[in-house]
């Protein structure tokens, strides 16, 4: 179970001063599949990041399972059983498919068991799984590929940044079959940052970030009906709120 | 095969990936002296009379066969310049795999130099590995500088892949290419320099030949205090295609130059180049240590696929 506890994060601005990210954030998360959305520069990214150990907060306290995470770093939190997908994968020259994947699974891997997590994203295995994670694949396979190392790792945290973002119609599609087959086959719990109508719906919990602050929290029933009428341009009343 | 001792048999595991007698023709340099040459059938190793080195005779249409010309040297303070000609036959397809090891355990400077021409005749193919590697707790310098002339004949083909990845404190390594039509040259080059060490690069490939080709690649880290230059220059004579790259990683206090040139002398040579200098950066750091990897583990992996 992951928490946090009144968690902020402000970043100083070079005249002076400091500009918040987010602020207050009180969160639980103890349902397999959470999707946090809101309107672009609300802070979810930096939120995911937060959670990943990427960024630090500069308040609150995070918690993964009863144990005090705030202090720990990338690689320990990682140790811990936290997963992190970024919104733009990361390209390394010399570094293939294949090292990657067996990173991530903390062995090597043959070549069979490398394209068994890549078929799983949709990806002709047998064409990537030796090329370079470079400037030659293009955004949506390199999202794929990032997906296909989290599955490797098999954690109890999964942390998908906008892994929609770049990503075709045909590959998004894929997508939300891979993330019910992640639902279903493991046990662990998945955050995912999304603006996407189709992924929120299939979240147990949806997780609303405006301006920095949790604005709404709880079942997709609940919280989708708000979140469609804020993008939709209307106000969501008091009297609404209360009806 | 004569009786190496420890050291000389690390060295040439490090230069030749072998520990004993490779299979095929091969000559191997011991000390300033060569203790041990075979030939096969279609590949003559021949002492040269006049000076250091040997002569490398592969009969036309010799096809995957190998050569193996290691050269090792565990005694302080010495010094040896050597030349090694290739004559490489027509049609040929061989593997020619060379390197220089030294162990320094003293405190004089050792050095090698070595000097290999290669005339690669019709349509032969060749494939050419080359590492260089230094080792010992001596306060005496390991030298190495190796000089490549290759001559490629009509519709020739040669890749060279050269590295030298510790121990070496100072490098200059020179290669020259002339290439006749069609023919084609594939340089790939890995160093990583550490200390004090200083490694310098001097490329320069004619491309004479109508539709020649030439890619010269160079990847290199330089960490600590060590230096590294890169100088390439291709030359576009003919109607050819020719690229020259550099990519460094620099870390600490190390200094890289990099001066890649292209000059075209034909109005139908497509040349390019381009150089890249920088730290690792730090979301490839951030990527790996999501992964569960310790910075240090990160900057190893990203570092050993840099040079892989």
């Amino acid at each position: 179970m992951l928490q946090l506890q009144h968690v902020g994060f402000s970043v100083p601005l070079p005249g002076g001063g400091e500009k918040v990210i987010l602020q207050d954030i009180d969160l639980t998360v103890n349902e397999r599949f959470v999707a946090v959305t809101g309107p672009n520069g609300s802070g979810k990214s930096t939120l995911a990041k937060l959670i990943a150990g990427i960024e630090r907060p500069t308040a609150g306290r995070i918690f993964l399972d009863g144990e005090d995470i705030t202090d720990l770093s990338v690689t320990e939190r990682a140790r811990r059983g936290i997963s992190f997908a970024f919104q733009q994968p990361v390209r390394f020259k010399g570094l293939t498919v294949r090292d990657l994947i067996s990173l991530a699974a903390g062995k090597k891997l043959s070549v069979a068991e490398a394209c068994a997590y890549l078929s799983e994203v949709g990806l002709c295995a047998k064409e990537y799984v030796e090329r370079e994670v470079n400037a030659s694949l293009s955004g949506g396979e390199l999202k794929r590929i990032e997906i296909a190392e989290i599955l490797a790792r098999g954690t109890s945290l999964s942390i998908f940044d906008e892994p929609e973002a770049g990503i075709d119609l045909w590959s998004f599609n894929n997508l939300i079959r891979v993330f019910r087959n992640m639902y279903e086959k493991t046990r662990g719990s998945i955050i995912i940052i999304s603006h996407q109508e189709r992924i929120l719906d299939i979240a147990d919990k949806v997780v609303m970030i405006e301006g920095g602050r949790l604005t709404a929290a709880g079942a997709k029933a609940d919280v989708l009906p708000r979140l469609l009428c804020t993008t939709a341009g209307c106000r969501y009343t008091e009297e609404q709120e209360n009806a | 095969m004569p009786e190496l001792d420890a050291i000389q048999k690390n060295l040439l595991m490090q230069v030749a990936g072998i520990h004993e007698v490779p299979a095929g023709a091969y000559s191997l340099r011991v000390n300033g002296q060569m203790i041990g040459k075979q030939s096969s059938e279609h590949i003559e190793i021949v002492k040269k009379t006049d000076k250091p080195g040997i002569d490398i005779y592969i009969k036309a249409g010799t096809k995957n066969e190998s050569v193996h010309i290691p050269v090792l040297l565990a005694e302080t303070g010495l010094k040896e310049l050597v030349y090694n000609d290739f004559h490489v036959g027509e049609g040929s397809d061989v593997t020619i795999v060379a390197g220089c090891g030294i162990h320094n355990g003293g405190s004089a400077d050792s050095e090698h130099s070595g000097i290999h021409t290669f005339y690669v005749g019709e349509n032969a193919r060749v494939k050419y590995i080359e590492k260089h590697y230094g080792e010992g707790d001596g306060n005496g310098k390991r030298t190495m500088n190796p000089t490549t002339k290759v001559f490629l004949e009509k519709g020739a083909h040669m890749e060279m892949e050269t590295a030298q990845i510790k121990g070496v404190d100072s490098t200059v390594r020179t290669t020259e290419g002339q290439l006749g039509d069609g023919a084609s040259l594939v340089i790939h080059e890995k160093i990583m320099t550490h200390g004090a060490q200083r490694a310098e690069t001097h490329f320069t490939v004619d491309l004479d030949g109508v539709d020649s080709s030439a890619h010269v690649v160079s990847r290199s880290v330089a960490k600590e205090h060590s230096s590294q230059l890169f100088v390439s220059r291709v030359n576009g004579n003919n109607r050819c295609t020719g690229r020259t790259e550099c990519d460094a990683i620099i870390m600490d206090g190390a200094a890289v130059g990099s001066a890649p040139e292209v000059l075209a002398n034909h109005p139908e040579a497509s040349l390019t180049h381009e150089a890249a200098i920088g730290r690792i950066a730090g979301e490839q750091l951030v990527k790996l240590m999501t992964l569960g990897l310790s910075e240090k583990e990160a900057e190893e992996q990203i570092i050993g696929g840099f040079l892989k």
